[in-house]
């Protein structure tokens, strides 16, 4: 089975989950006089379910005929690709997302962007840490002092 | 009319809005070709920047800045290096690039250039024709016909969006409405489908999902797939083209004006279906010595898909600027950052907000201006980003799209939704789901459900869809453009390998 009907699977199960929700737990905690408009809070979602089972049967069964097709990049030889880097990179914007109050703005994101280049394979560090430096700092710059939205620039142990 | 104008002129000719033009065309070129970032991505990059500025006119002239900039940096690519970075410029590495090796690069640029001025410039012409004759038509609408037109357009653009998969960008664009129900909605003041997590209450963030389903997976893309960029394009020079290359390519550019504009009306079909629309159509009028040219560095080639693909993103902004209906991606996109300013596209903006709507005609007039004059003078040193070497500019990339989504929400989960969207996004491009139809659903959800709901209490029931005759002739015309799969062939075939979705 290819990729995309695995996905339909995926999505048939999420629109039976919503339409489970919309069609049988949502409305008992509806207001009585609630129950007297034409319009209730789960209407809109059971029609949704509808459609979407619709859809997505429709690519799971195949009904609608088209040739298999690449696209950009062909997923069955994945490993061919530079998966891992990729992969680390993804880890990479969890850890930052995660770190990004406690460690303060600045050390993060030079962090990021020093240890983004290095899963790229860059290896002259001087010159990423100074790209990385003058980059944060000048975003830091611009977004708090420009745009004026506080972002904590240093970890939160100084205070910053 | 003279009046719209004349508040546009004032508007667009502020200092600060001009800065914002001339910075958004040039921010725009610059990313726009780098291959594999199209504008919808570079304008989700850009939007914390233009909410945050908070005057929506500012706003929409940088987005409507860096739109153009995009599509012309694409170009520019394009005929250097047969390197399309936007799919609407495809057709133009037809010609362009064998021109660039034969040593006319500067000449390739040029008509490049002129023929989107141009393209550009009509468009807009026909944009203040047909925009306020649009939104007094709007005017009469009841949000019965509100509701049945939200659901033409959004089965136009699965219809027409995907490549040649109907039942697939119909499902991206359920699940789109279906995000768009999560959340604690103005309508019933009730948290729905939040499963108790707080973080859900007010629904998914519209500036994540735009990053996660366009910024990142390209970033993705280019890590998977480095892309190997062959030859510099030669030196750049004789930027000058003669009388008579004028005088046979303007013909060309007066009919795909016209063409590639109202191609870019229609919900679904934008700037890269009327740019290889285009071309083929002056392919087959051209004489028979001049067919043999094409796809060997005919000029006429060059301006056909150039003109048609500027004169279509503005062909785009009428349903945007007159029904509230965006018909592309980067419509959608824009329609999002505007109602973050509080500004609500559709007939009443004409009427409420004025000065909105004519700085933006006048910026696209000034912008495609300042592509012309300013920025094909520079292209020889902006050429230089592409010599970026990758390992930087991925981590950049990242880097802007994640503080894209942090700056709207000053908020880290959303970074982590982010990411999670992005992986699920990667997935379905791996699988060739269509997701600029996800994102204009989930933008039009919330409207769509409103309509609906208003005219559901209206006439207490469904009773409007066959009471009201245009109701149900526009929900008919809905249920046609989902079931006859017409276009389906021919726009698989256009969609080619290593091009991000343009529009």
């Amino acid at each position: 089975m290819a990729l995309d009907r695995w996905i339909a699977l995926i999505l048939v199960g999420i629109c039976l989950a919503y339409g489970y929700t919309a069609w049988f737990t949502m409305d008992a905690g509806l207001a009585p006089f609630m129950k007297r408009n034409p319009i209730w809070p789960s209407t809109f979602p059971k029609v949704l379910s509808i459609l979407g089972l619709a859809a997505s049967c429709v690519i799971l069964f195949n009904l609608e005929k088209n040739e298999p097709e690449v696209g950009d990049i062909d997923y069955r030889r994945l490993h061919e690709y530079k998966l891992g880097q990729a992969v680390l990179l993804l880890t990479l914007m969890v850890i930052y997302a995660l770190s990004l109050r406690p460690l303060g703005f600045i050390g993060s994101t030079m962090g990021f962007l020093i240890l983004g280049s290095a899963i790229l394979g860059e290896r002259k560090w001087h010159i990423m840490v100074l790209v990385a430096g003058i980059a944060t700092f000048v975003v830091w710059y611009l977004v708090s002092q420009v745009l004026g939205i506080y972002m904590r620039p240093f970890p939160s142990f100084i205070g910053g | 009319m003279l009046e719209g104008l004349l508040i546009g002129l004032q508007t667009a000719l502020s200092l600060q809005n001009l800065l914002l033009v001339i910075g958004g065309c040039l921010i725009g070129t610059f990313i726009g070709m780098l291959p594999g970032l199209g504008p919808m991505s570079i304008i989700s990059i850009m939007i914390p920047v233009a909410i945050s500025m908070g005057d929506p006119s500012g706003a929409l002239i940088l987005l409507a800045g860096v739109y153009y900039g995009a599509i012309f940096g694409g170009s520019t690519s394009s005929i250097l290096l047969n390197a399309p970075g936007v799919a609407g410029t495809v057709a133009s590495a037809f010609d362009g690039y064998p021109m660039a090796q034969q040593g006319k690069a500067g000449k390739a640029l040029t008509i490049a250039a002129v023929s989107s001025f141009a393209g550009g410039t009509i468009g807009a012409v026909l944009l203040m024709i047909f925009a306020p004759a649009l939104s007094s038509v709007a005017l009469l609408f009841h949000s019965a016909e509100y509701f049945a037109l939200m659901v033409v357009g959004l089965s136009a653009i699965a219809a027409f969006a995907g490549s040649g998969q109907v039942a697939k960008a119909m499902m991206m664009t359920v699940l789109g409405l279906i995000l768009a129900t999560v959340g604690e909605g103005a309508l019933f003041n009730l948290p729905r489908f939040t499963m108790g997590i707080m973080d859900l209450q007010s629904g998914f963030g519209f500036i994540t999902l735009a990053m996660a389903m366009f910024a990142l997976p390209e970033a993705i893309f280019l890590v998977l797939k480095p892309k190997v960029i062959e030859g510099d394009g030669g030196e750049i020079k004789d930027l000058r083209i003669t009388k008579d290359e004028a005088k046979s390519i303007a013909p060309v550019i007066g009919r795909q004006s016209i063409q590639g504009f109202f191609i870019g009306v229609l919900p679904g079909a934008g700037a890269t279906i009327a740019s290889f629309l285009g071309y083929a159509v002056e392919r087959n009028l051209s004489t028979k010595e001049e067919q043999e040219e094409f796809g060997k560095g005919s000029i006429k080639g060059l301006a056909a898909p150039e003109t048609a693909n500027n004169a279509a993103c503005t062909g785009s902004f009428v349903p945007l600027l007159t029904l509230g209906i965006p018909g592309s991606g980067t419509t959608a996109i824009l329609l999002g950052a505007l109602i973050a300013l509080n500004v609500t596209p559709g007939p009443r903006l004409m009427i409420d907000q004025p000065q909105v709507f004519w700085a933006v005609i006048m910026s696209m007039f000034i912008g495609n201006l300042i592509l012309l004059i300013l920025n094909l003078p520079l292209i020889p040193y902006i050429a230089k980003v592409l010599s970026v070497p990758r390992n930087y500019l991925i981590p950049f990339i990242l880097f802007f799209t994640l503080m894209g989504a942090y700056i709207g929400q000053n908020n880290a989960t959303e970074l982590l939704m982010l990411v999670g969207f992005g992986v699920c996004a990667t997935a379905l491009r791996f699988a060739n789901y269509p997701l600029a139809p996800l994102l204009i659903g989930f933008i039009l959800g919330g409207m769509l459900e409103d309509n609906f709901a208003r005219s559901m209490q209206l006439y207490d029931g469904v009773a409007f869809i066959w009471e009201r005759p245009m109701t149900l002739g526009l929900l008919v015309l809905a249920v046609i453009l989902v079931i006859l799969p017409s276009f389906r062939a021919r726009r698989a075939k256009l969609k080619r390998k290593g091009v991000a979705d343009g529009d």
